[in-house]
This record gives structure tokens, C-alpha cells and sequence, in this order.
């Protein structure tokens, strides 16, 4: 559900306003400029940067990598490296300018009245220091507590944070707790003193979805409970909706567009949010009937910013003479609440126009079974102490009892968090690992039992792989055009050299590069770049089945969508079976013909996607539809928030593998014995415990509607939301 | 690979020089004469006068080439700067005017007198050998054994860590075992050891740093294959059917060079204190011809009295120059590296 | 932890057991089988022994058995104490080297402590504050250091101080007894080479600590810059040059042997030369030995200590 789209709506912008008059920010920055100095002279990182945060307020910044929304953070913190300088504006918190303040006098500041939250909570942790000791400093330091007193403080803010046996974590090392306890730890330290403004950097960019809606949740109900102003930084326009009153907009160092969530969400005024938008595969959105549009070209290198606007080279609605001329300035758009963009042709461009529907395209047939997976089961056997201690054997249980089967040209998706077992099941496929048990057969020959080296090349040919890591999946020390070369000769697709060259510009070609690329070196290419190389090197062997590893989840949205509909193009041209791993639901829903639901290495539910995001739903697809943030105001959710963290593979539950989650667990059975599978359409299976009656009457999670529809929310208003309601009626 | 339909831009000479491989043939042209002259010298014949002549101007142009590279970092600058110049004495000593370093001509000379018709701008040694000439000839066999000692020790080095970390398995359990042996006789013990059992000469040198370098080199590669080797690119290879050699040599090596390179010239400062410091100790290079470490040797006993003392700073000066050299262009081809 | 301590014990007893296997071997063979007759009965009297008598007194040595059974007997020996005969100094090598042993350990004793202060100092320095002016002048000249060996920074305070200014003995013989003043020049001379390495290495961790998240987090949670130093910064920072320092041993008797044999103090490492050089193979085998299980301690010292320091292995 969403919190911006039944609280603010049309009441918020007017409370704020008339706030706005009465009462002095928490923090306001001014024409803030700030520069990075470096051997190669000054890199401008953020320019002429505004924000103005009323108290209670929760302010979203959002933004590509790069655009210098986590510089903001850290300037606001006054803290800004050795070679980072504040060159302009001012920073005002609670109307005193921070750039005048001491050193001491900002440390008094730090930790009590503004507090942060990091992207990494392992690494923000001190590892040599018990989680107690850690937090037990802010009080000391601040209010001048005992050791005793700071760390009853301490255990009590633990509980608040809704961490289990406070005691215990108290007294362990960051190491010994899971991700997700450690962000809570963080955010306990944060919120120690009571802060006034909490900054939040991507707090949960580094957990998986579940876990992440679970710190999402808490956050909200902080800011209900201590009234705390926040401003929370992220990449996810959906994560924005969830958590905040106001977003801005950056680009290249640049705030492009300000206002409350509902102006941006529903009548943004900048080319570049709309762009954003139309590159993230909302629900709706159809890789057939509505494919989504990529923003043209790359973002611009800080030192290579062009003049006027720095989006001009990108934009649709470029004007030559007007958009590269000079400073552009932060307009305000008429009738809105403090709503900005920073475009000079706000007036001239038809906003209701829709975004330009992408060129339709039509549905592929699906073919004959490709690859057939069977009962395929894969365990790892952990020796402790190799050589001289032969400790006692543990079973890992990566892949049990895999069944599916893939069809020409058909995508199928196959969704999980970390420790599901969809990274050992791609190194079964390609040969790295074998089987333990049951059969994978690409058309009829047994894969399962072959490791690569046995393979002809021919059958490897036929399955080849796409990665995740843009950084990594090529070699830096080659050039690109020899990597896609050694491809086709090992493989035998050309024999003749000149042959080899040819059929290497011509898939770059394909992937839509340059053909001069062939001679570059893969640190000249950017993130998008290296991906579609990485493409090109997948179907330089004319394969019958990829397997494409989350090949677009480490790239920025506006490049996602341009390389997630290059490999829909080429998969349709080539009718290649694609193998999709993703644990964004979101482009699954995009792309996929099919969903197969994994967890802890156990498929816990497969069938079509209309299937998969229509009840009756797997208790864990139930929750991961939930978790899974949307950037539509149009669309309301069902708040369903797990509990715990996904077990280690290797020591499962010996039952159901997600009965320790599960909301609906039976006691008794669940925990012990193996869930039955039952079909429920042809193709449809789910294994659960739950009856068919109980799981055909689930209600869907995610309902498209128009976003004026608030009344049927009932009891899903989220306490951080009710709060806000409440304070608001008291001022 | 080569795309003829391209013609790549005009890039200025320096700048084409930098490439590795005509890098490589140049510093092949002014290396293999030198380690011809000293190792073999005496097979030469009457080669030995001009064999040298082209190592010259190649010393000259790879110095140019290494300005250009370095230009990022005066550390590196300075440290190149010292290298060369000793790089380039060893090439030129032959064609320098300069007295012969072996004969003796007046005993107890101090610097900057005239003596016999000669002027010893550093005076003579104990025996009346000119100390200017023997210092500049002393540069030769310290340079070229060490540099091949080093070199023979990261090939050793290299190989194994590849294998150990890429095969891994029992493979590693031993190779690691084995290094683990080695490593732990300290290093002057060992190079006490080995030469005391195979004698001492150049080639026996060679042997020694490889026995006390190799596991260090394999451990510092076996490290960085480790963490390479969980790259994309490499499980790429693997899932092509790439064999173990291949990928080794053509998907890990290239991307180990950096740190192994910036290791290298750290390591060619620790073997030529090791080259000098067993001359010293009577283990290394033997006499006549000049060397530093023993001309230290020679005059440890003799010069102690602080009027001949030249003696004995002139060689230790020499020597620190050299290896501060190597260290300065470790230390700016690291920092270099971490820009990137 | 019990369990890494046990097996780390057995790999130094293994490689204990396969370095002394090394050492005995390449000096078992017929040439310094030769060599110790002729140091035993003298040159005249080995080169006018016939085979037979020579096979005899092979016999009488032990030294007639299969290879596997001389080395038995011969770690047997070292195990009881017996090291063997030193017919160069015609003393027992047992108590010859243990005499020699506890001088060099006065020498090592003295490095460490002059050189773990000023290296760790200088390295925390320089470690704090990245980049700054004092930072690139403690950089190089620890460069500087380290980069004059051993043998040329002996020379250069020799000159200096010894035969120039006159303050402190050239030698260290102890001719006349124990003189502290004959181990200044020594001391210094490894300290001033060896506390460069130790420096840098302290400064790269802290350096790495210092820009590391957590500090960021410290310093963001409002404490005072002492106690982020003090308190969150060297816990971590020290660890790895904790390491370094018991490694250290490892150099340090390397750098023992040139060091002695310049300013001629009798310690370990000038034996460990006048034995190779004489050879005196018993001397040689028992000092290298020595050698190797200190080195071998020192890195399970080192192992364990890492382990112990860091709560990420230690509880894991």
C-alpha cells in the first residue's frame, strides 16, 4: 500500500503551506554548490541545490548514479572527505548556517540532533566493537550517561527498532547478526538521542526485498512516532512513494525537479522525470503491448556537462538557441505547492500528451520444449578443515527437486532472494557443477551429469549465459571485438578470419554499438555499454537457451530499460529460450511468459505470469508481491510484512522451507513435513500446506485503480500514516 | 585483433612507444647485450667491444619512453631517474674515459689528487685501484644479476601461484606447503645455505633468489588469482569450455600484472641488497672485477679511519642509490595505480 | 580457535620436519662426508687413508647406514641436545650456540623496542591523516630508510659517529666484557632499516581504517575525534601491523648476520657465516634449525595473535 497516495493527496500541500509561513525549516539548503577538487582540477559534483524541510516533513531525493544525491547527504553532514568542498549557498539547520559552525559545535550537532543512516550496515558498523558498546556512545557522548545507564538506553531503543533478544545482540559483534538486524542497529543508533532530522542513503539497497519491506515499515513508523524529519535518499521511485511527503528530482548535480509526491508521481513538468517513468516497468506496462521507452544517450561525465541544460542531449523536446544557453533556473509551476522543475519550456511541451506509446510489437509463438528440467537436485557437501582435521560432513542443500520446463522462444523467470539457489542451478546448467540427483535435458541430451569439459561444442553452443556485474563480465585486459571473436571461433560458427571479423561487427551491429568498439577496451565502455557486449558474446553462438543472471539490475534505470528491450528484440529475431534470474517482480511481470518462485532452493510456486500475480499465491510469492515497492499512485497494495530473515542454506527448516516466515505456518506440519505440490491450472503448481479452499481464497495484493479511490483502504492505513494525520490535525 | 576497416587516429611517437610490446623490443635491445657483455663475456671474442653499442641509445629512448609514462607521479620520475642512470653507466661503462678499474696504480689516493700522471676524482682503494672507475664498472653485475635473478624468480613465482590458485585443490595443498617450507628459513639463512652448498657465482645467485623469492612471488599471485578468479569473465571461459591452461594464461595473467609489476621493483631492491650484502659476506660475485659489495668487503678492514672512509661510502652511497631507485618507482607506480 | 591453534601446530611440526629433512640432505653427500674426515683427522692424514680405512671410519661415525637412518640418528641427537662438534671452534655446538643465541637476542631485544614505538607512532601518524605534509614527509623518508641496506647505513654510522665524530666504538667485539655503548651502532643500524617497513605498513592500515565507513559513522555519531582515533580507529588499524612486527623476526635474522659480522659482534648470525664459510657443517645445520623454528614460531605467533585480535575470525 501506499502511504503518500491516502494521507497527502490534496490535504497535505495546503497543511504545509500554511506551516511554511509559521514556522522556521528543520534544514534548508541554498543555491548549494558543491565540488570535488582532484588532480584534474575542480569536478563540479552538486550545483545550485535547494531544499527547504519543515519539521515532520519526510523529503525524498532521487536520482541516477552519480547525479550527486549522496554528495547532499554527506554536505549536509558537513562531511565531505579531503577533497570535497561546499564552493556556494548555505546550509541552514534550524536557521543557524552550518558553514559557521565549529568543529565542536558540529560535532555536538552529529549523532544528537542529526543522525544518519548508511547503504551498508555492515560496513558502518565498527567490526572490533560489541553492537552495545557502539550504541551505548551516543548517550554517553551526548547527554553525559553512565555506561549502565547508556546501555539500558541502548536495549530499550533495540526493542523500539523491533530487534528479538536485545540482550543478545547487545553483546555480539556486528558480524554474528544478519543484514537486516544490522540496519536496525544502525537505525536504533541513529534514533538514540532523538534526532531532529535523520538522513537516510539507500538504507536498504543492500537487503533483499523482504527484509527491505520490513525496514521500510519501520522507518514510516518512526517518523510517526518521534516526529523525526527525515530525508531519505534513493534510486527507487517506488521506495520514494512509500516514505515520503516531497521528492526532488536529480540529474547530473542537479535538482531538476521539486514537489510534493503526489505533483511529481501524477503531473510531473520535467522531460527527465517523465522519462524516468517511462523506463520503469510499472504494472500495465506489457513488453509486447506497451514496451517501455529508454531515455536516449548516457548521462553526461561531471566535467563533461554540456551548457544550458544538462538533460538537453537527451531530451525529446530540445530546443537549439534556448536550452543550451546559460544557467537554467528552477521555475515554479502555477497552482501546485512549491512545485519546481527546472526546464524553460514548461509552458510549450503537452504534458497530457501521454508519453509516446512505444511501438507495439507482436507476441511470439511459443515453440516445442527447449529444456526440461527433472526432479533436479544438487548438495554440497562442507568438509570442516581440510587437511589435518577432518571435521564432521554438512549437506548443503542448494537445488532441491528442480522441476520445469522452458519452451522455444518463451521467457521464464525464475525469482528468489539471496540463498535461493538460483545461482547454483545457472552452474549446473553450464557445467560447472554436476547433479546430485534427477535430469536437466536441453532437447534430449542429459545435461545434468555432463560437466563442461565433456561437453562437444556444439552443445555448449546451445546454452550460453549473460551476467550481472557490467563491471565483470568482461575481461579488461581484452579488447571487446577479441573477446566476441574467441566466442565464435571456439564455438566453430566461422572458421575463415576474415569471416570471424565480419560476424563480429555485425553483433555489434545487433546490440546497437559502434562498430569501432571492436578495437576498444572494456574500461572505455560504460555500464550499459559492457551489458550489451555481454549480449552480443551470449548469441555470438546462435544459443537455443540464455540464461540471463539479473542482467540489468546493477545498471541505472534509464539504461535498464534500453538493454532489457534490446534482449527482448534479439530473443523475439532468434526465438531464443531465455532463462530470466531476477528478484525484481516488477521487470519479471515486464517480461516473462512465465514465473517459477523460488526459496531456499525449493520452487515454492510456478505458472504463467498472469498466474503468479493472481490468487490463489504461495504464502512467500503472497509476500514478495507486497514487498516489492511500485511507482504508481494508482496502485494500492496489501501490507504483508515477514518477520526474521531467510535461514542459511545450510541448515534449512526440515519441513517447509519457509515455515519460519510464514504468517499462515500450521504448526506441527509445516515444520516437519515437505509441503505437497498441487496444480491448480494446467502448469500452475504450488507447494504449500495450506488447503485449496485457504489458498482460493486469497485476495489479490496488488490492485491497479484509479488513484483517487481511497475509501476501501480499511485497516491497511499504516500507523506512520495515521500519526501524520493526527499531528497534522493538532497544528 | 586486427579491424582493418579502421585507421586509428595519429598518436603522438612517445606515446606509440608506450606501447608494450615495441616498450618490450627496446628494452630487449638494451638488455640482452649487457647480460650477453657480463655474463658471457669472455665467449665474445672481439664482439665484446661493440657488442654493447646499441644498448646505448636504446637505454636512452626506454628512459624517454618511461618519462612520458610517469609524468603523473615525480616519485616515480626520480626513481626511474636513478635506475637509468645506473642503467645507463652499465651500458656505457666500456666507452666512458675511464681508467681500468683492476689496475693498480697508487695505493691510499684520496679524492680529488693528482697521482702518477693520473687524477682520481674518488681517490684509490687500498690496492691503488681507481675507486671512480670500479664504482661505475660495480654497476654491471649488481644490475644484470639481479635483474635476471628477479626475473627467473617471478616466472618460478608466477607459474606456481597461477596453479595453486586456479586449480586449487591438492594442487594448492602442496605448492602452498612446499612455500610455507622455504618461507620459513630466514632469507639470508637460506641464501646462507643454498650458496654455501652450490658454491658461490652469478648463476648460483640466480638460484638462490628463485628458492627465496618464488613462494613470496607465488603467494602475493596465488592471492590475486583467488580473488579474480570469482570474476565473470572467468566463469565466462569456464562455461565456453575453455581449458585450465588458457584460461590461466590468457583470462587471469593479464589481470594480476598491475600489482605484480609494482612487486617487481620492490623486489629488485631487496635482491640487489641481497646480491651486494652475500658479496660482503664473501658468498657472492667473486673478485677481481669490481663490485660493490666487494669493495665494501675489501675495504672493511682497511679503511677504518675516517680520512679513507671513501672507501667504504662511495660503494654504500652507490648501492642505496640504486635501490631507492627501484623503491621510488614501486611507490609511484602504486600510487599511479590507485588513481585509476 | 582451539581447533586453528591445533592444526597451525601440526603444519609447524610438518614443516619443521621437512625443512631439517632439506637441511640434512643436501649436506649429506660423499664431498662433506669428505670435508669432516679431513676437519676430524687433517688433511695429510685423510688423503693417506685407503679406501677400506676410510669406509672404517665411516663406520665408526655412522655414517655407512641408509639415508633415512642418519637422519634419525641425527635428529635423534638434536632432540636430546646433542647439536654435534664445531672443529672450528672446538667447543660443542650445544653450548656454543647458545652462548652466541642470547647475545643476538640482546641485540633483537633492544631493535623491538626502539623500533615497535617509533614505527607504530610514526605510522598512525601518518596513517591519521592521509595525504597531509607530515604524512608525505614520515612516507619518504621511510622510503628513504628502508631503501639504504642494511650494510651501507652500518658504513655510513660508522663513519659518522665511530671513526668522524668519535662518540661510539667501530667494533662491538665485547673483547674486554660487556660494554652497552658497543651495541648502539648495531641496534641502530637495523632499527634505522627495518622500521620503515613496519611504519608503512601501520600507516596503509590506518590509512584504510581512517577512510573506512565506520569511522565515517563514528565521527558522524557526534564522539569526539580523540576517542574515534583512540578507540575506533586503532583497535582495527593495529592488527595488521601486529602481524608484521612478529614477522619481523623473520628479517631481523637476516639482517642479524650482516650487522654482526660488520661490527664483529659474536652473536648468532656471525656464526651462522663463519661456519658456512669455514664449513663446519654440524654448526651450519644447528643454526639454521634454530633459525627455522623461530621463524616458524614467530608466524604462529603471528597466526594466532591475528586471529585472537580480530572478533571476525575469532567468533566465527
Amino acid at each position: 500500500m501506499s502511504m503518500a497516495s491516502d494521507t497527502s493527496g490534496g490535504t497535505a500541500p495546503a497543511a504545509q503551506a500554511g506551516e511554511g509561513t509559521s514556522q522556521i525549516p528543520v534544514l534548508e539548503c541554498r543555491n548549494l554548490s558543491i565540488s570535488y577538487f582532484t588532480r584534474a582540477g575542480e569536478i563540479p559534483a552538486v550545483a545550485d541545490f535547494n531544499l527547504t524541510l519543515m519539521p515532520g516533513e519526510s523529503h525524498g531525493i532521487v536520482g541516477e548514479s552519480g547525479c550527486g544525491k549522496s554528495t547532499v547527504a554527506l554536505a549536509i553532514m558537513q562531511y565531505m572527505g579531503r577533497n570535497g568542498r561546499i564552493v556556494g549557498g548555505e546550509i541552514l539547520f534550524n536557521g543557524r548556517d552550518m558553514r559557521a559552525m565549529s568543529e565542536e559545535e558540529l560535532r555536538l550537532l552529529r549523532g544528537s540532533q542529526i543522525a544518519m543512516v548508511y547503504q551498508e550496515p555492515m560496513a558502518s558498523l565498527n567490526p572490533a566493537m560489541r553492537v552495545g558498546d557502539q550504541l551505548a556512545e551516543v548517550p554517553i557522548y551526548h547527554e553525559g550517561a553512565s555506561k549502565e545507564e547508556a546501555l539500558e538506553r541502548a536495549r530499550a531503543m533495540l526493542e523500539s527498532v523491533r530487534l528479538p533478544e536485545p540482550e543478545r545482540i547487545l553483546r555480539s559483534y556486528p558480524h554474528q547478526i544478519s543484514g537486516g538486524q544490522q540496519q536496525r542497529v544502525v537505525i536504533a543508533m541513529a534514533l538514540l538521542s532523538s534526532p531532529k532530522l535523520l538522513l537516510l542513503d539507500e538504507p536498504t539497497t543492500a537487503l533483499d526485498v523482504t527484509v527491505e519491506a520490513g525496514i521500510v515499515d519501520l522507518i514510516r513508523e518512526i517518523a510517526a512516532e518521534f516526529g523525526t524529519s527525515m530525508i531519505y535518499i534513493s534510486h527507487n521511485l517506488g521506495l520514494i512513494l512509500e516514505t515520503c511527503d516531497r521528492i526532488t528530482v536529480m540529474y547530473s548535480g542537479e535538482a531538476v525537479e521539486v514537489g510534493t509526491v503526489e505533483d511529481v508521481f501524477e503531473a510531473m513538468r520535467h522531460p527527465y522525470t517523465r522519462g524516468l517513468f517511462a523506463s520503469i516497468p510499472l504494472p500495465g506496462a506489457d513488453k509486447n503491448a506497451r514496451p517501455l521507452i529508454a531515455i536516449p544517450g548516457q548521462l553526461p561525465l561531471p566535467h563533461e556537462r554540456p551548457p544550458g541544460c544538462n538533460f538537453g542531449p537527451r531530451c525529446d523536446y530540445f530546443k537549439a538557441g534556448l536550452c543550451d544557453r546559460g544557467e537554467i533556473p528552477m521555475l515554479p509551476i502555477s497552482g501546485d505547492d512549491r512545485h519546481f522543475s527546472r526546464c524553460l519550456r514548461i509552458e510549450e511541451i503537452d504534458w497530457h500528451a501521454g508519453l509516446g506509446e512505444g511501438i507495439g510489437k507482436v507476441a511470439t509463438e511459443k515453440g516445442d520444449v527447449v529444456l526440461k528440467v527433472d526432479d533436479m537436485t544438487k548438495h554440497y557437501e562442507i568438509e570442516e578443515g581440510a587437511l589435518f582435521f577432518s571435521g564432521e560432513a554438512k549437506t548443503v542443500k542448494a537445488n532441491e527437486k528442480l522441476s520445469f520446463e522452458a519452451r522455444e522462444a518463451e521467457t521464464v523467470a525464475i525469482v528468489g532472494e539471496s540463498g535461493c539457489g538460483k545461482s547454483t542451478f545457472a552452474k549446473v546448467l553450464m557445467g560447472l557443477e554436476e547433479a546430485t540427483a534427477g535430469k536437466v535435458l536441453l532437447g534430449n541430451v542429459e545435461l545434468g551429469h555432463m560437466p563442461v569439459d565433456r561437453r562437444g561444442p556444439e552443445t555448449i553452443s546451445k546454452l550460453q549465459m549473460i551476467f550481472q556485474n557490467p563491471f565483470d563480465t568482461l575481461n579488461p585486459s581484452h579488447t571487446v571485438g577479441g573477446q566476441i571473436a574467441r566466442v565464435i571461433r571456439k564455438f566453430g560458427v566461422e572458421k575463415d578470419e576474415a569471416k570471424v571479423q565480419e560476424r563480429v561487427l555485425e553483433l555489434l551491429d545487433i546490440v546497437k554499438l559502434p562498430r569501432d568498439f571492436a578495437l576498444r577496451r572494456p574500461r572505455q565502455l560504460s555500464g550499459g555499454q559492457k551489458q550489451r557486449v555481454g549480449i552480443a558474446r551470449a548469441f555470438a553462438g546462435n544459443p537455443a537457451v540464455v540464461i540471463a543472471d539479473e542482467p540489468v539490475s546493477a545498471l541505472d534505470v534509464s539504461v535498464q530499460a534500453a538493454v532489457t528491450e534490446l534482449l527482448m528484440d534479439i530473443q523475439r529475431e532468434n526465438r531464443t529460450t531465455l532463462l530470466f534470474i531476477s528478484h525484481d517482480l516488477s521487470v519479471v511481470r515486464y517480461l516473462s511468459d512465465r514465473i517459477v518462485v523460488m526459496y531456499l532452493g525449493q520452487i515454492m510456486e510456478q505458472g504463467s505470469t498472469e498466474e503468479i500475480f493472481a490468487p490463489p499465491y504461495h504464502p512467500y510469492t503472497e509476500a514478495l508481491l507486497s514487498a516489492v515497492p511500485i511507482a504508481d499512485t494508482k496502485v494500492t497494495k496489501r501490507h504483508i510484512v515477514l518477520s526474521g530473515e531467510i535461514p542459511s542454506a545450510s541448515d534449512p527448516p526440515a519441513g517447509c522451507p519457509f515455515c519460519t516466515r510464514c504468517p499462515y505456518v500450521i504448526e506441527g506440519t509445516c515444520e516437519t513435513e515437505p509441503p505437497p505440490i498441487r496444480e491448480f491450472q494446467p502448469g500452475h503448481r504450488i507447494a504449500c500446506h495450506l488447503s485449496e479452499e485457504t489458498l482460493s481464497a486469497m485476495q489479490p495484493v496488488i490492485q491497479i485503480g484509479d488513484g483517487t479511490e481511497k475509501g476501501d483502504k480499511g485497516d491497511e492505513v499504516s500507523p506512520a500514516a495515521a500519526a501524520e494525520s493526527a499531528r497534522r490535525s493538532d497544528a | 585483433m586486427a579491424v582493418t576497416s579502421l585507421s586509428p587516429p595519429p598518436v603522438p611517437l612517445l606515446k606509440r612507444l608506450q606501447k608494450p610490446r615495441i616498450a618490450a623490443l627496446i628494452f630487449a635491445i638494451a638488455w640482452l647485450p649487457l647480460m650477453a657483455y657480463v655474463m658471457a663475456g669472455d665467449q665474445l671474442g672481439d664482439l665484446e667491444q661493440y657488442v654493447l653499442v646499441p644498448a646505448i641509445p636504446a637505454v636512452i629512448l626506454l628512459y624517454l619512453i618511461c618519462m612520458a609514462a610517469f609524468r603523473e607521479s615525480w616519485i616515480a620520475l626520480l626513481g626511474a631517474t636513478l635506475v637509468f642512470f645506473w642503467f645507463f653507466i652499465a651500458v656505457a661503462a666500456p666507452y666512458l674515459p675511464l681508467i681500468d678499474p683492476n689496475k693498480p696504480i697508487a695505493p691510499f689516493t684520496t679524492p680529488l689528487t693528482e697521482k702518477s700522471g693520473f687524477f682520481f676524482w674518488l681517490g684509490t682503494d687500498f690496492k691503488g685501484r681507481d675507486m671512480l672507475s670500479r664504482t661505475l664498472w660495480g654497476c654491471q653485475r649488481v644490475l644484470v644479476w639481479g635483474v635476471t635473478a628477479t626475473f627467473v624468480a617471478y616466472v618460478v613465482g608466477t607459474a606456481f601461484g597461477l596453479i595453486a590458485g586456479y586449480i586449487s585443490g591438492w594442487w594448492d595443498e602442496v605448492i602452498s606447503f612446499l612455500a610455507n617450507v622455504l618461507l620459513s628459513f630466514p632469507v639470508m639463512v637460506l641464501f646462507i645455505v643454498i650458496l654455501n652448498y652450490l658454491g658461490p657465482s652469478g648463476f648460483n645467485i640466480v638460484i638462490a633468489v628463485t628458492f627465496a623469492s618464488a613462494p613470496a612471488i607465488m603467494r602475493i599471485v596465488r592471492g590475486l588469482v583467488l580473488d579474480v578468479k570469482t570474476r565473470d569473465y572467468v566463469f565466462a571461459a569456464q562455461t565456453r569450455g575453455e581449458s585450465a591452461l588458457w584460461i590461466m594464461v590468457v583470462e587471469l595473467l593479464p589481470n594480476v600484472r598491475g600489482p605484480i609489476i609494482v612487486d617487481a621493483c620492490l623486489r629488485l631492491g631487496y635482491t640487489t641488497v641481497a646480491i651486494t650484502t652475500l658479496t660482503f659476506l664473501g658468498l657472492g660475485l667473486q673478485p677481481p672485477d669490481p663490485d660493490w659489495g666487494l669493495m665494501i668487503k675489501e675495504s672493511a678492514k682497511t679503511a677504518m679511519l675516517f680520512k679513507f672512509s671513501y672507501m667504504l661510502l662511495i660503494p654504500a652511497l652507490s648501492v642505496s642509490s640504486l635501490i631507492l631507485g627501484f623503491n621510488l618507482m614501486a611507490d609511484g607506480l602504486r600510487e599511479m595505480s590507485l588513481r585509476d | 580457535m582451539v581447533k586453528l591453534i591445533g592444526r597451525r601446530l601440526i603444519q609447524m611440526v610438518l614443516i619443521i620436519l621437512v625443512a631439517s629433512l632439506l637441511l640434512f640432505a643436501i649436506f649429506d653427500t660423499p664431498e662433506f662426508k669428505r670435508r669432516l674426515a679431513v676437519q676430524e683427522l687433517g688433511g695429510f692424514a685423510v688423503s693417506a687413508l685407503s679406501q677400506d680405512a676410510y669406509n672404517e671410519w665411516l663406520a665408526r661415525r655412522g655414517l655407512d647406514v641408509p639415508f633415512y637412518q642418519r637422519y634419525f640418528n641425527w635428529i635423534g641427537k638434536i632432540v636430546q641436545g646433542d647439536f654435534g662438534f664445531s672443529y672450528e671452534k672446538n667447543r660443542p655446538v650445544g653450548p656454543l650456540l647458545a652462548d652466541r643465541l642470547a647475545n643476538t637476542g640482546i641485540l633483537a631485544l633492544c631493535v623491538f623496542a626502539l623500533m615497535i614505538p617509533i614505527s607504530l607512532t610514526l605510522g598512525v601518524l601518518s596513517g591519521m591523516r592521509e595525504g597531509s605534509g607530515l604524512d608525505r614527509s614520515i612516507t619518504f623518508l621511510s622510503v628513504f630508510t628502508t631503501s639504504i641496506p642494511e650494510i651501507a647505513t652500518a658504513i655510513i654510522l660508522t663513519v659518522v659517529f665511530a671513526l668522524g665524530l668519535g662518540l661510539l666504538p667501530a667494533k662491538s667485539a665485547m673483547i674486554a666484557g660487556f660494554d652497552p655503548w658497543q651495541l648502539v651502532l648495531p641496534v641502530l643500524t637495523l632499527v634505522i632499516y627495518d622500521f620503515g617497513y613496519v611504519a608503512r605498513m601501520t600507516r596503509a592500515s590506518m590509512a584504510e581504517v581512517m577512510t573506512s565507513q565506520y569511522i565515517r559513522t563514528a565521527i558522524l555519531k557526534g564522539i569526539p575525534y580523540r576517542r574515534v582515533v583512540m578507540k575506533h580507529a586503532l583497535r582495527n588499524a593495529l592488527i595488521a601491523p601486529f602481524t608484521v612486527i612478529v614477522l619481523q623476526m623473520n628479517w631481523l635474522l637476516s639482517g642479524v648476520v650482516v650487522v654482526e659480522v660488520f661490527f664483529e659482534y659474536d652473536g648468532f648470525g656471525k656464526l651462522l657465516l663463519e661456519a658456512a664459510l669455514f664449513p663446519d657443517v654440524e654448526v651450519v645445520q644447528a643454526c639454521t634449525l634454530v633459525a627455522v623454528v623461530v621463524a616458524v614460531t614467530s608466524q604462529i605467533i603471528s597466526d594466532v595473535g591475528y586471529t585472537f585480535l580480530n572478533p571476525r575470525i575469532r567468533f566465527s
